[in-house]
């Protein structure tokens, strides 16, 4: 095992004396929490707080013609008794569309349902008791008269004529529609010596974080002041939520977010039983604590991926891909959801598809229908696993049809390292990728030849080993392309504040959260590197929209790239007002001056002038003794946006080694890989366990994960004894590579790692067992997850 | 609190308790709510996660599937008690530098499971310690990190150099 203080520093480019730049420095706010110390907001308790729960529709569709709240509101415990139309007079309604996303519709969504339920587990009415008890005993006693309405519950038919609208104002099931046709695509069909045709189809999946998601709310009546202490990714742009539909100011709003129990995209959304639990808090002047049960959280947690993808490639003998051609379709929830919109994963698809490839001619198009099942939105890597199984399945399809090596087909194709910059068909702007680089690195780090005669052998012993790749793209760094030319107030930008005490210590307040990924640690690394301190020396407060600057969050991996680069510009800007302060205290030239390990010395020779602790007493307490006209300014702030590109794209490989037992159809997986490039690596054990965290949610989407709808739209798997998640027996050690294509768009050269390991898993697994099964003459498998039963059916042994 | 509450006195790291409890709460919720040790968290309150993983009476049990009257004279240990004993320091040390946690929801049950299986002595292989752990879920790690961090107490408990 490797521990990450015992590895020997090794210093990049960005090297100061006492970098931190590229050192596995273990977490600082780690401990807390493995002594159960932490503060998740399920442990939050405040005086006079009361406890919600909800009535939810059993039906996927009905109308509610009557509520019965008198037996609840007599009910022990219970505090207020609430339904839709009563909320509705604290706070408005929302509309989850985006203006750049052309076409995107959907219709007002209430924080509880009023007059009709559009899935099975939206919201009713609420129950406010003394305990979550209470609430629930509450929440038995309330009787709702229902009338079921038609289920829409088939993405392939919720466009026909005969099929019902589910919001009639819209005047049909269609959300989002978007298409694409660029270079000469029947033409590049035609050239090609083959054309290899699938329908892939992916199972509709969910978080699982395992802290449910859960907020308390407090209006203050005599401050008329919301503080809200919820388990999110993004607390300035709920801040801004919550006043806006509650019609009051941004500054009456303050967002809490301690510790967050995993997040994935998860806990980055508007959930209606979140806003209303703030609503009521508003409407009873208390505080009002809502904490999701696990099957609630199957039912309204938000739903991804659920798409089925028609997709073909054309292919010429020496293994040229001539073309690439998808027809997208995905059934999300009854509403889009608000405010980053249910159309993003379907658009992602279309973007990405062919990405990896020097290939100019594609078409797509992509359709978003509503459904009456929970709603779906952005999950982990959003959109990138879909278009990378896509791709990549087709592309070793086509090499098997050709009796082409999947790496052969892959080095002919994949666009040339020194071919950047470089655009994709559909668009997207590649500044540096490194596909050919980090596929000689997968090669080697596997022993891919050695692996394959082991392979060959023991196929001769009836045992069946499949060996899968994808490459992959990989969206991170969002400037405001994603979301804020769309008019959603989501910050692309992030700030940085960094202050020096009196002790001589800093603390760095950032706009990125924390949950989980090591935001924390890589901001402390980079502001200890930037102004010259032990990273002892530094304290990182995240998560408080009262006290940090505004930003984004942490989502899309930008916390490095961006809030990272926020931090190292703010270290860089409090060196220098140090620096000055030093220059007039030892009279000297402030830039023969630097900030060495907490101790102001000369650039030069390193020798020390001036501690920072001393600088700190007398700036603060002793300031007449400094020349006349000298203030130091001992805070500075930095805030930072990628401008140069809307996008830090990066690029990586996966390969899955698996055996399928092909007597059970049981899936075994041996071992994975991954060799990426996130540009500099700031913290390398941290950019592994985000790829190793994110390969396992990809395997699970591959071969456990599926949310189960019956055609009345009743979820049929909705607890953790049903619904499969990876669990520790079942995973095998993955291995990761790095190549390093720094972005010149920021001093650090960072881009995100968060989403590169569910963008490649799935595609690398299937491809895995398609290579396991091909000499057997099994039908490729395009249906995840790879179930035990589909397999056996891909044999004709069931 | 319903007339059918009944009077339970356990021991809970190494504090007598004397509590009067509802037959129908769990014993993490009554570790949670009533004695505010928040270090054991509630997952999926049906056995699955191993989230509320706690010691009773020497073994490690789901706090959502015992029933705090069940725990009348029992002796319940919690991640605060051994975190405050030091029995489980050198687990939580290598889970730090190992960085075999994120989000740290899991962690506390996560560490009580794998301290039972070091309890046992011996160098576990890493399937082993796969299958001991194969009831805690964790979302965010993939696992290989507990697994190496696991590993590595486990040589350092048998005088391995790491």
């Amino acid at each position: 095992m490797k521990i990450a203080d015992d590895e020997p520093p090794i210093l990049s480019a960005l090297d100061r004396p006492n970098s931190y730049i590229g050192r596995s420095v273990p977490r600082p706010n780690i401990t807390r929490l493995v002594q159960g110390r932490g503060q998740f907001v399920s442990d939050v308790v405040l005086p006079r707080m009361a406890h919600v729960a909800y009535v939810r529709s059993p039906h996927a569709h009905a109308r509610i013609l009557k509520i019965r709240t008198e037996a609840a509101r007599r009910a022990a415990g219970v505090i207020a008794v609430v339904t839709g139309a009563e909320l509705a007079a604290v706070m408005t309604p929302w509309v989850g569309v985006l203006t750049h996303l052309k076409g995107l519709k959907s219709a007002p969504q209430p924080p509880i349902a009023i007059d009709r339920a559009c899935w099975q587990g939206e919201a009713v009415c609420a129950v406010v008791a003394r305990t979550r008890a209470e609430a629930e005993d509450g929440v038995a006693q309330v009787e709702v008269d229902y009338e079921p309405l038609p289920a829409i519950t088939d993405p392939e038919t919720a466009l026909d004529p005969a099929t019902p609208v589910i919001h009639p104002s819209l005047g049909d099931n269609l959300c989002f529609e978007r298409t694409l046709d660029v270079g000469r695509v029947d033409a590049a069909f035609a050239e090609a010596d083959a054309v290899v045709e699938a329908t892939f189809r992916f199972g509709r999946h969910t978080g699982v974080t395992l802290e449910p998601r859960a907020i308390v709310a407090d209006w203050n009546e005599g401050e008329q002041k919301l503080t809200v202490y919820q388990g999110t990714q993004a607390p300035h742009m709920m801040q801004n939520l919550f006043a806006k539909h509650l019609g009051i100011a941004e500054q009456q709003v303050r967002v809490l977010t301690k510790d967050v129990g995993g997040s994935f995209g998860i806990k980055v959304h508007t959930y209606a039983d979140e806003m209303a639990t703030v609503a009521l808090s508003k409407l009873l002047k208390r505080p009002v604590k809502f904490v999701a049960d696990r099957v609630e959280s199957f039912v309204t947690d938000i739903h991804a991926r659920d798409h089925r993808v028609k997709a073909r490639i054309g292919v010429k003998k020496d293994g040229t891909i001539t073309a690439f051609e998808i027809d997208d379709l995905t059934g999300i929830g009854p509403y889009s959801v608000y405010p980053r919109t249910s159309g993003i994963e379907a658009n992602q698809i279309v973007n990405l598809v062919g990405g990896p490839y020097a290939c100019a001619n594609y078409r797509a198009r992509a359709r978003v229908v509503f459904q009456n099942k929970n709603v779906m939105c952005q999950y982990r890597a959003v959109g990138h696993p879909i278009a990378t199984a896509v791709t990549e399945g087709l592309v070793e399809l086509a090499a098997a049809r050709i009796g082409m090596d999947p790496l052969e087909i892959r080095r002919r194709n994949l666009i040339a390292d020194d071919a950047y910059p470089a655009q994709s068909a559909s668009g997207l702007k590649f500044e540096k990728l490194s596909h050919h680089q980090a596929l000689a690195h997968l090669d080697a780090m596997m022993n891919y030849a050695g692996l394959r005669a082991e392979q060959k052998r023991l196929r001769e012993r009836g045992i069946y080993r499949g060996i899968g790749f994808a490459s992959f793209i990989e969206v991170t760094n969002p400037s405001a392309a994603f979301y804020g030319v769309g008019g959603a107030r989501i910050s692309s930008q992030d700030g940085a504040t960094v202050k020096l005490d009196a002790q001589g210590n800093i603390s760095v307040h950032t706009g990125v959260t924390e949950q989980g990924q090591g935001a924390e640690a890589v901001v402390a690394q980079v502001a200890a590197t930037a102004f010259g301190v032990p990273i002892e020396r530094v304290r990182v407060i995240t998560g408080d929209t009262d006290n940090t600057p505004y930003g984004g969050g942490t989502w899309a991996s930008r916390a490095a790239g961006i809030g990272g680069e926020a931090a190292w510009r703010a270290g860089v800007a409090l060196r220098a007002n140090v620096l000055a302060v030093a220059g007039a205290m030892l009279q000297a030239r402030p830039e023969d001056l630097d900030i060495r390990s907490g101790i102001v010395v000369d650039r030069a020779t390193g020798n020390e002038r001036l501690s920072l602790e001393e600088l700190a007493r007398v700036v603060y307490f002793r300031p007449d003794t400094l020349p006349s006209g000298v203030q130091a300014e001992l805070v500075a702030t930095r805030h930072y946006v990628p401008r140069a590109w809307p996008f830090a794209f990066t690029n990586g490989v996966q390969a899955s080694y698996l055996e399928v037992d092909i007597e059970t159809g049981f899936v075994t997986l041996l071992k994975h890989w991954c060799v990426e490039d996130c540009g500099t690596v700031i913290n390398p054990q941290l950019v592994d366990e985000q790829i190793r965290g994110g390969v396992v949610q990809g395997i699970g989407a591959a071969l456990f994960e599926h949310c189960l709808y019956d055609e009345r739209g009743q979820l049929l798997n909705g607890n953790m004894a049903d619904y499969l998640v990876p669990m520790a027996a079942e995973m095998p050690d993955i291995e990761c590579g790095h190549v390093a294509s720094p972005t010149a768009d920021s001093t650090l050269g960072a881009k995100g790692a968060g989403e590169a390991g569910t963008a490649g898993a799935p595609g690398a697994v299937m491809n895995a067992i398609n290579d396991a099964l091909r000499p057997l003459g099994a039908k490729p498998l395009t249906d995840m997850p790879f179930t035990p039963d589909k397999i056996l059916r891909a044999l004709g042994k069931v | 609190m319903s007339e059918h509450a009944h009077d339970i006195a356990l021991t809970v790291n190494g504090e007598r308790v004397a509590a009067r409890v509802e037959p129908r709460k769990t014993l993490v919720d009554f570790l949670r709510e009533d004695l505010a040790l928040t270090g054991s968290h509630v997952g999926c309150e049906h056995g699955v996660c191993g989230a509320c993983t706690v010691r009773v009476n020497g073994a490690i049990v789901r706090g959502c599937l015992m029933l705090a009257v069940q725990c009348d004279g029992a002796t319940v240990e919690t991640i605060e008690g051994l975190s405050d004993s030091g029995e489980i320091a050198d687990l939580q040390d290598a889970f730090r530098r190992r960085n075999a946690l994120q989000c740290g929801y899991c962690t506390p049950g996560m560490i009580l499971t794998a301290q039972d299986l070091l309890q046992h002595g011996g160098i576990p292989s890493r399937a082993a310690i796969r299958t001991h752990l194969s009831g805690n879920y964790c979302r965010c790690t993939g696992y290989h990190a507990i697994i190496d961090a696991i590993e590595a107490v486990a040589r350092a408990r048998a005088g391995e150099s790491r």
